[in-house]
């Protein structure tokens, strides 16, 4: 059972591994890191589910017969551009945070952030009693 | 050439794009998207035309390639009308779009802020069209990464924040939606929607299918903004720079929610889905806890585009609760007020769009007395208030009035009771709104603010006159979406 679906523990394993990541860590680059890896297993669950066990790739050859299903794997392909596309868009966003901000730690960002908001807050408030 | 339509609807907008980010002048390049969405409405208008009435819906195979191996593309009276909001909301915007960015942006930066305006619209309206499962991944991919930047262009640092958060809850959200559809293919060896529902029945009891329904939902709820994981859209339509939010918040959100009722309804079926996976008891509940708590945040923020936004999340708790009624009228108030919805928000998005050039700013305390500077758009902006809130003749009371019936045809009074409540809430923070434009001295800084130039108020006042329109004449919305409706239910 466990050899057998082998492939399918990683993808389970890495998933997990990813989403974490995503979730646990407040450094923005590590977070991009982590959505690659999340990613990255779904890549492999797709290119596991096309794999046919003792099957070739899928030339038209003369006795060939058994050959894997072509059609996961382009898939991925796709998604492997789109994967790439949002990586190099998340660490784009993440270098203009950075100079915007001066760091890349949510934390830190989001603290600059409340008190950019408390300012705007209390602003309106004073100027809404004067009238 | 009248066959070539639903590719040609597709085409010209993608093809557009790479042209609109070569031309270096941004007012050229404005004009050529502006022709091009235009082109786009009158397409879509064209299609509808065609399926109007039912029954005669459009299957054109790209590449001559017939379905199930190649992609199919499908143009049916839901397809249409989501088209028809998709464009003409997205060129109304457009139409908007120079006079806005002309103050925030360098004439060069322009073109390629149209080329992913552009991208953003081809790829919704790929979504729309698509018969092929993994065809909506990568659309809903496309539209988000083009989304993430247009929010990113925010002038306030707080949109970087803003567009990364989306992008890490949006990838997860299409990654969901991704790990559904490999399952769903490792089960029938078929991406073509139609041909997934006929295979899908017979494996109802696989835990495959199961888990594969668990990660659609889960994913599509993220993109719908659904309660309780709306957590991106607050922010990311406070911050996104001007006339884009009137965009977003009309179509990307509307197309995720057409996306959810083609799968729930078409592809996994509603028996399968809504007796076997019990969606309708996950969303009614969920929808209703939104519907008050977005209201209530909303009453209480002190920033225009931000309480608009919190807006936003209830109107799609409405959407979605139509949908978890599952009966006639519930479906047709979601889809309803899925067009009306998009119609009043991308409106009010746009009337404050048009305050904010004027005034730079979007607390309420910057908008005070501005139904005296700017009239005019105060005017249209109060109109499409008024239509949010639901009152009759208006459009936003068509959809109100067949979500409380659906709800009473349940039997479910409280609900029906809540609906009235929230309609009072809504009252309250639009109100608050109408009331600080016309009633509160403007600060003295802003005491000689202008009118805003034509081609912003020409648009403002096209929604706020549809707004009226179609809250008289329901043909095109309840009736399409009665129809509709009648046919998802009873596919089953």
């Amino acid at each position: 059972m466990f050899t057998g679906l082998f492939n399918y523990w990683i993808v389970v394993i890495l998933m997990m591994a990813g989403l974490y990541i995503v979730m646990s860590s407040g450094h923005l680059v590590k977070k991009i890191i982590g959505l690659n890896i999340f990613q990255t297993s779904v890549f492999i669950f797709f290119i596991s589910m096309g794999k046919v066990s003792g099957g070739t790739a899928p030339i038209l050859k003369d006795g060939i017969s058994v050959f894997s299903n072509p059609l996961p794997h382009v898939l991925i392909l796709t998604a492997i551009v789109v994967g790439v596309a949002t990586t190099a868009l998340g660490l784009a966003i993440s270098v203009r945070i950075y100079e915007a901000y001066g760091t890349v730690e949510e934390d830190e960002i989001s603290e600059m952030d409340k008190e950019n908001r408390q300012r705007e807050t209390s602003v309106s408030t004073v100027v809404l009693d004067k009238q | 050439m009248i066959e070539q339509l639903p590719a040609i609807q597709l085409l010209l907008t993608l093809l557009a794009a790479p042209i609109c980010s070569m031309l270096r002048n941004g007012d050229q390049s404005w004009r050529l998207a502006t022709i091009v969405s235009w082109a786009s409405v009158a397409i879509a208008g064209a299609l509808l035309h065609q399926v109007w009435g039912g029954g005669n819906d459009i299957s054109y195979h790209m590449g001559g390639w017939p379905p199930p191996w190649g992609i199919e593309v499908v143009v049916d009276e839901l397809t249409a009308i989501v088209l028809l909001l998709v464009t003409l909301f997205g060129a109304l915007v457009m139409t908007a779009l120079r006079e806005s960015l002309s103050t925030i942006m360098r004439h060069q930066r322009q073109s390629l802020y149209y080329t992913s305006f552009l991208l953003c619209m081809a790829s919704l309206i790929g979504i729309t069209l698509t018969g092929d499962a993994f065809n909506v991944f990568v659309f809903l991919e496309i539209s988000s990464l083009a989304t993430y930047t247009l929010i990113a262009r925010g002038r306030d640092r707080r949109a970087l924040t803003a567009a990364f958060r989306y992008l890490i809850m949006g990838t997860i959200g299409a990654t969901f939606i991704l790990i559904a559809i490999g399952f769903m293919y490792m089960l029938t060896g078929t991406l073509n929607m139609a041909d997934l529902a006929e295979r899908l029945p017979e494996h109802r009891d696989s835990r495959v299918l199961h888990a594969s329904f668990a990660f659609f939902t889960v994913g599509i709820a993220l993109k719908i903004a659904l309660f309780p994981l709306h957590y991106w859209l607050p922010n990311a339509y406070t911050y996104a720079p001007k006339a884009t939010t009137a965009f977003l918040a009309a179509t990307a959100t509307k197309v995720s929610l057409y996306v959810m009722i083609r799968f729930v309804f078409d592809v996994y079926g509603v028996e399968f889905s809504f007796q076997q996976m019990q969606l309708g008891t996950l969303l009614v509940p969920l929808s209703l806890a939104g519907i008050l708590i977005a209201s209530l945040t909303a009453i209480f923020q002190s920033d225009a585009k931000r309480l608009l936004a919190w807006s936003s999340v209830a109107q799609l708790g409405y959407m979605s609760l139509g949908v978890g009624l599952l009966n006639l009228n519930g479906l047709t108030a979601s889809i309803t007020h899925m067009f009306n919805h998009a119609m009043m928000k991308a409106g009010l998005f746009l009337a404050l769009a048009t305050m904010i050039y004027r005034v730079q700013s979007s607390q309420l305390t910057s908008l005070a007395g501005i139904g005296r500077t700017m009239p005019l758009t105060t005017g249209a902006f109060t109109v499409l208030g008024i239509g949010l809130i639901g009152v009759p003749f208006t459009a936003g009371f068509i959809s109100k009035w067949y979500l409380i019936t659906g709800a009473l045809d349940k039997g479910w009074l409280p609900v029906a009771v809540l609906l009235i409540i929230s309609s009072l809430m809504a009252i309250v923070y639009i109100g608050k709104m109408i009331d600080v434009m016309y009633f509160k001295p403007a600060p003295e800084e802003f005491s000689n603010v202008r009118e805003a130039p034509m081609s912003m108020l020409i648009p403002c006042w096209i929604f706020a006159l549809l707004t009226l329109y179609f809250g008289l004449d329901t043909r095109i919305t309840a009736g399409l979406a009665g129809r509709v409706a009648a046919n998802l239910l009873g596919a089953s």
